[in-house]
């Protein structure tokens, strides 16, 4: 079973969710941390060992003697990364994401695959017997979705494991491409004006997924209750509600996820987990 | 003109309060969301929306299935998986890079516009605003927050402003990266909490990457008083200036509800005291760099 953690808005608690319900699912769990930019799953739960693989993008590898500046391969690119001039071929491997179209444009088989390192994913075992993949994007490098795939692509392929998926905030390629395939989707916000918005751009992003969506409200008590009348008037269902509170926030900050001190909400994340078990079947 | 672009690495810092209250605070400027994922800067400012434009970047590939034989090379060739076993395009995975289109034997596909989102220019009580709205679900927020940048600049022009203030988005991706390259210089709100801190690191990296200038304003320092420290002394030994710190506050989040900055909701307020001094000094360093 494939759990989405996501959320429109930065901050709201994803990664908190995703580490306590993770330290609370019976059975074996895996956590993938698809925020490849700014992954954090590992500052939580720290892994005993890493187990680093390179991610690779295609880019076009050209051979200058083949090349007769027919400039096929310039017209065709749709990101312009290709420019031919009077002293030959001109790559900007920055503005590539690898689509393959220079290499079936080129009328002289002068271009073959080649390939350009973005970043790594890591994968290893927490004390508690969790298994976490992430992935870690070079920095400077702006194309994060190849990473994403990485580390989706290292989900355990059992049956019995629950597979978490920590995703990126905002509702736009990295976070479609991180909820992509799964089973449920669990939307986390804040009662406030800013949550609602872009609580309400998530729900649209991922209704055309067609993935189911619960909601877990972070930070009850603050704000308004606009997030609730909403979730009512879509049919959305509030899967969890956590209160604000200074002592998780400070928790927080330690980097200890907060069902590790406040046991009583263990039974609270696996029910959480059953009742989207059950919404799923 | 000086470009001052605000980011967190790590959303949920307090980057949007806190640019909609320096925005207040300011005078003779232009505002600039580039957070064109998921905006918020419009709650707390509401813009008057002047003008606004469609912003169409991609294609996306449509087979005709009348056409089609259903050969498989274009599923074969497209990188992105957003052709199906039964030969329909996934219009969330394609990427309007358009090899199925050139690979297909019987020219069954074709390559149409998509609207990815909006670019607005509008009036707010603190002077124009250049904003944006991703549609769910695209790819290119890199573009739309160049469009957006260049919006700003030309509204900059126009009215003879002097500085540009930009939101910018959470991350060190696409996004992140279109809206730093070039700014005259970056302020990193950041939080004293583990994930933020390893946030942080890699947010200045990427500043330093492209060689501009920055500096940090600790939120919600109070939370954890030995981590702002660590954060204090992270910044000293790289030489980045700390321009303030701001306590956890719940009347911040009551702004928010009203809509409004906080310097504007609650001007007496101890935040927002803080937060008059933290302009003054960011305006100081922004003329140091
Ligand atoms: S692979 Fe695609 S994006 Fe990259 S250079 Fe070739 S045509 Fe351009
Ligand atoms: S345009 Fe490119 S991404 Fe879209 S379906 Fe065709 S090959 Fe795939
Ligand atoms: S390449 Fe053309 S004919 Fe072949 S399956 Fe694709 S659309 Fe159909």
């Amino acid at each position: 079973m494939n759990i989405a953690i996501a959320s429109g808005k930065g901050g709201t608690g994803k990664t908190s969710v995703s580490v306590n319900l993770a330290l609370s699912v019976p059975g074996p769990v895996q956590v993938l941390d698809c925020d490849a930019d700014e992954p954090n799953v590992h500052t939580l739960l720290p892994l005993k060992t890493e187990e680093i693989e390179p991610v690779f993008t295609m880019i076009p590898e050209f051979d200058e003697v083949k090349c007769t500046q027919s400039k096929k391969c310039a017209a065709f690119c749709p990101n312009h990364a290709i420019f031919v001039g009077k002293t030959g071929i001109q790559f900007f491997p920055e503005l590539c994401y690898g689509c393959g179209g220079c290499i079936l444009s080129c009328p002289n088989q002068a271009i073959k695959e080649g390939k350009r390192q973005l970043g790594v994913t890591k994968s290893g075992l927490t004390a508690e017997g969790v298994q976490v993949v992430y992935g870690d994007l070079n920095v400077g490098e702006p194309l994060v979705v190849p990473v994403i795939k990485a580390v989706k692509n290292r989900a355990s392929k059992q049956n019995r494991v629950t597979v978490i998926l920590d995703c990126p905030p905002g509702v736009s390629c990295p976070m479609v491409e991180s909820v992509h395939g799964s089973d449920y989707c669990l939307l986390v916000t804040e009662p406030t004006p800013f949550g609602l918005h872009d609580l309400q751009l998530a729900v649209d992003t991922i209704r055309q997924l067609e993935i189911p969506i619960g909601v877990v409200v972070n930070r009850a008590g603050i704000g308004d209750k606009q997030v609730y009348s909403y979730c009512a008037s879509e049919q959305i269902p509030i899967l969890l509600e956590i209160p604000h509170s200074r002592k998780i926030a400070e928790l927080f900050a330690e980097g200890i996820p907060f069902v590790t001190q406040l046991p009583e909400w263990q039974p609270k994340f696996e029910r959480l987990f059953r009742t989207i078990q059950e919404r799923i079947d | 003109m000086k470009e001052l672009v605000i980011v967190s690495g790590k959303g949920g810092t307090g980057k949007t309060t806190i640019t909609a209250s320096l925005t207040a605070l300011a005078s003779d400027l232009i505002i600039a969301d580039c957070d064109v994922d998921a905006p918020n800067l419009h709650l707390l400012l509401g813009p008057d929306i002047q003008f606004s434009e469609e912003f169409i970047e991609s294609k996306v590939a449509v087979i005709n299935p009348e056409l089609c034989t259903q050969c498989g090379v274009c599923e074969s060739a497209c990188k992105f998986d957003a052709i199906s076993s039964t030969f329909q395009v996934d219009p969330i995975l394609c990427e309007g890079c358009g090899v199925c289109f050139i690979s297909c034997p019987v020219n069954a596909i074709e390559m149409q516009e998509r609207l990815s989102g909006y670019i607005y220019n509008s009036k707010t009580s603190y002077g124009p605003m250049a904003h944006a709205l991703l549609l769910p679900g695209e790819s290119n927020s890199g573009k739309l927050v160049t469009r957006v940048r260049a919006l700003a600049s030309k509204l900059a022009e126009k009215h003879e402003r002097d500085l540009i203030l930009t939101d910018g988005p959470p991350g060190i991706a696409c996004a992140a990266i279109a809206t730093i390259t070039g700014a005259s210089a970056g302020l990193v709100v950041t939080e004293p909490t583990v994930p933020a801190i390893h946030d942080l690191k890699r947010i200045l990296d990427l500043f330093q990457h492209f060689k501009i200038p920055v500096m940090v304003l600790i939120n919600k320092a109070d939370l954890n008083i030995r981590k702002s420290e660590e954060i204090a002394d992270y910044c000293q030994r790289n030489d980045i200036p700390i321009v303030g710190q701001l306590d956890y506050d719940l009347k911040m989040y009551e702004a928010v509800v009203a809509g409004l900055p906080i310097v504007e909701y609650a001007p007496s307020n101890r935040l927002s005291k803080a937060l008059k001094a933290i302009w003054k000094r960011v305006e100081k360093q922004l003329d140091a760099f």
